[in-house]
């Protein structure tokens, strides 16, 4: 059989990936090794159905990365895993070389950096869009805190950057709910925005968007990638063209092949599965 | 500053709380100024009765600042009322002293019916005002807070966290049926004296609880008011909209609803510590399930999601309920049963929202005339 080209790049701390020294207190992530992602041997089943199966991803600092693959291949449920929201039954995830994400639930996850746009857009639809925002880049979420706390102006400042960089700075007094279906997928990126996360996960960005829309948000996210990490996960071929670095080709809960968007689309075991559909 | 924060964007609210402040200095006048044979003259049986209403207002307030803005559906806040009322009469059985039947100075009268030598370890304190009303608050309080803490953090909600309170409400009433308790059984705590020092049957005893309770009604609506209107509040209308959004913003979702739920617990209880001693009488009943689900009723007919149409609801319900009763004994639960329906199919924000809808039909009206 032959080996395909495209496999993961040995660069990526190979030496200390089989032994790596793991501080489990927490902090901000040591991302000294280069990587700010680090998944080996991930496995999640459901009812003895294994929607990972040994899943391995590593991912730079300041990547922009694409996840792509068919319906079911586990693209949503490794973001479960790397959230909090999904414990994996074998493996191990960490958040650079200290932080294991496997020991924390959502909410110290997110306050860690590591920010989540869902599949389904979910914004809080009885909040208009600043009052969204306000929660999302709330400094602290303490309960005591939240019910004395006003906006301060570095909130605030931290905000309107936010909307100007979606566009959305004309409808910050709009309930979230009314706006429209681009929008929303808009205003929960702005809503990672502001909680200054390190590692960006977003879940199929531009589904169901007009072609302008995808456009300006291929360079959004072009635009994120060096200051942020980002993962993406996306159907829509054109756009991960538009925007891919390097792309890993998930199926049936493993990577099937990784590397750059030119390799992935030659690969035949790639086209087989998924691009030649 | 604070009350216009409060209140600016909340005109119902304003209406609410000045229509409660005409009735607060009114009815006391008709009741103790106005000579009882003046048409303007408010019995002191009416005045017990609106005072009453004011509790049950006070408690469906409560319940809205959970379920209206945190959507967590809670079918056991009676229950905290209940403690609430449990620990007023403590202190108001405590208050009788030797005026008892069997001249026990210190026993109340079931106790020394059961030949019981001392007074129980938790009944000490209660024969102080101070120590019994920190209980009214604390003791809900804390009930809510161990069970809110254990069903949240498991992560229990929906229609699953309606099920356990009603269980918990239902094994209360259980427990305090039980003569072991030492809460009275099943006739409870009853034949009150005085609080305070006051006469519990003094017309002027009446208006002043009626007042009290009308202050704490207000009191409970600002509260609930500063709740919802700070970051908090954002927070709990966001848990109940997209509960797992909340999450991956950072927030313990937990935390948030275990506080508001224990905030509710204690506004609820001292609900049920101001009719306690208006009603002259707590006994296991207060626990029953059907009571937690009257008030979902009262807070589903006022609309909930607004607070003053919460505690509109259990006024005009219960209303309804003292009108009903009297003409019609047989006829309330379907009533109840009809108005859940109705309110639910028809009105899903109840009659705040019917009252837009009125509005909006007669400004068309207008603009047709
Ligand atoms: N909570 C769950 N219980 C049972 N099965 C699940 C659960 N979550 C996911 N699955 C299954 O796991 C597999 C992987 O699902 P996942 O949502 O991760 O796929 P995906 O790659 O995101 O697909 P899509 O492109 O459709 O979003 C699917 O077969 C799905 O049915
Ligand atoms: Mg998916």
């Amino acid at each position: 059989m032959r080996e395909t080209t495209v496999t993961a790049e040995p660069a990526i701390g190979t030496e200390t990936a089989s032994t790596p020294i793991f501080d489990p207190v927490l902090g901000t992530p040591d991302i000294g090794q280069g990587w700010i992602l680090y998944l080996d041997g991930i496995t999640v089943s459901f009812d003895g159905f294994k929607a990972l199966d040994g899943l391995s991803l590593y991912v730079d600092a300041g990547e922009l990365r694409c996840v792509i693959g068919p319906n079911g291949a586990g693209k949503t449920t490794m973001m479960d895993v790397i959230t909090g929201k999904t414990r994996p039954d074998s493996g191990v995830a960490y958040f650079g070389r200290r932080i294991d994400l496997l020991k924390l639930d959502e909410p110290e996850i997110a306050s860690l950096g590591i920010g989540r746009k869902f599949q389904k857009p979910t914004v809080f639809s009885g909040h208009t869009v600043l009052e969204n925002l306000e929660l999302a880049g709330a400094p602290r979420k303490g309960v005591w805190h939240a019910l004395r706390a006003r906006m301060s102006g570095e909130e605030r400042d931290r905000i309107d950057e936010a909307l100007a960089i979606v566009g959305l700075a004309q409808h910050a007094h709009r309930p979230a709910g009314q706006l429209s279906h681009g929008q929303k997928q808009w205003l929960e990126i702005a809503m990672l925005l502001v909680q200054r996360p390190q590692l960006l996960l977003i879940d199929e960005p531009v589904a169901g968007m007009t072609r302008q829309e995808t456009e300006m948000t291929a360079e959004l996210l072009t635009s994120l990638a060096g200051k942020h990490s980002v993962v993406v996960v996306e159907h829509d071929m054109d756009f991960v063209r538009s925007i891919a670095r390097k792309v890993t080709v998930l199926h049936e809960g493993r990577v099937l092949a990784e590397g750059r968007m030119e390799d992935i689309q030659n690969d035949p075991r790639v086209v087989e599965v998924y691009l030649g559909e | 500053m604070l009350f216009r924060r409060l209140l600016t964007d909340d005109r119902g609210g304003r209406l609410f709380l000045a229509a409660l402040g005409v009735v607060t200095v009114i009815v006391p006048i008709a009741n103790l100024v106005m000579p009882p044979d003046s048409p303007l003259h408010v019995s002191t049986f009416t005045v017990a009765l609106l005072g009453k209403f004011l509790c049950y207002a006070l408690l469906a307030i409560a319940l809205d600042l959970v379920w209206g803005y945190a959507g967590i559906l809670s079918l056991g806040h009676g229950a905290f009322f209940a403690l609430g009322g449990y620990a007023m009469g403590m202190h108001l059985m405590r208050q009788i002293g030797s005026r008892g039947v069997y001249g026990h100075p210190e026993l109340p009268d079931f106790m020394v019916f059961l030949n019981w030598e001392k007074l129980p370890w938790y009944w000490h304190g209660f024969d102080m005002f101070w120590f019994a009303m920190l209980m009214v608050v604390l003791v809900p309080g804390a009930l809510a807070f161990v069970f809110g803490w254990l069903a949240f953090r498991s992560r229990v909600k929906g229609v699953y966290f309606s099920i356990i309170t009603q269980a918990m409400t239902y094994a209360l009433m259980l427990a305090f049926f039980r003569n072991e308790m030492g809460f009275g059984g099943n006739n409870g705590l009853t034949d009150f004296k005085d609080l305070l020092g006051a006469s519990l049957q003094a017309p002027s005893t009446r208006v002043a609880l009626f007042v009290v309770s009308a202050i704490a009604l207000a009191g409970g609506y600002l509260v609930c008011r500063y709740i919802v209107t700070s970051r908090l509040g954002r927070v709990l209308t966001a848990i109940r909209d997209s509960e797992d959004r909340v999450r991956f913003v950072g927030f313990k979702v937990e935390h948030y609803k275990v506080w508001v739920f224990t905030v509710s617990a204690m506004l609820a209880g001292l609900a049920g510590a101001l009719y306690v001693p208006q009603v002259g009488i707590i006994n296991p009943t207060e626990f029953q399930p059907l009571n937690s689900i009257e008030l979902v009723v009262w807070v589903a007919v006022g609309g909930r999601g607004t607070l003053y149409g919460a505690a509109l609801g259990a006024l005009a319900v219960n209303y309804a309920k003292s009108v009903l009763t009297v003409e019609f004994p047989d006829a309330w639960l379907f009533a109840l049963g009809a108005l859940f329906v109705i309110v639910t199919l028809l009105l899903p924000s109840g009659v705040s929202d019917a009252a837009a809808a009125i509005k909006r039909l007669l400004a068309r009206r207008l603009r047709h005339a």
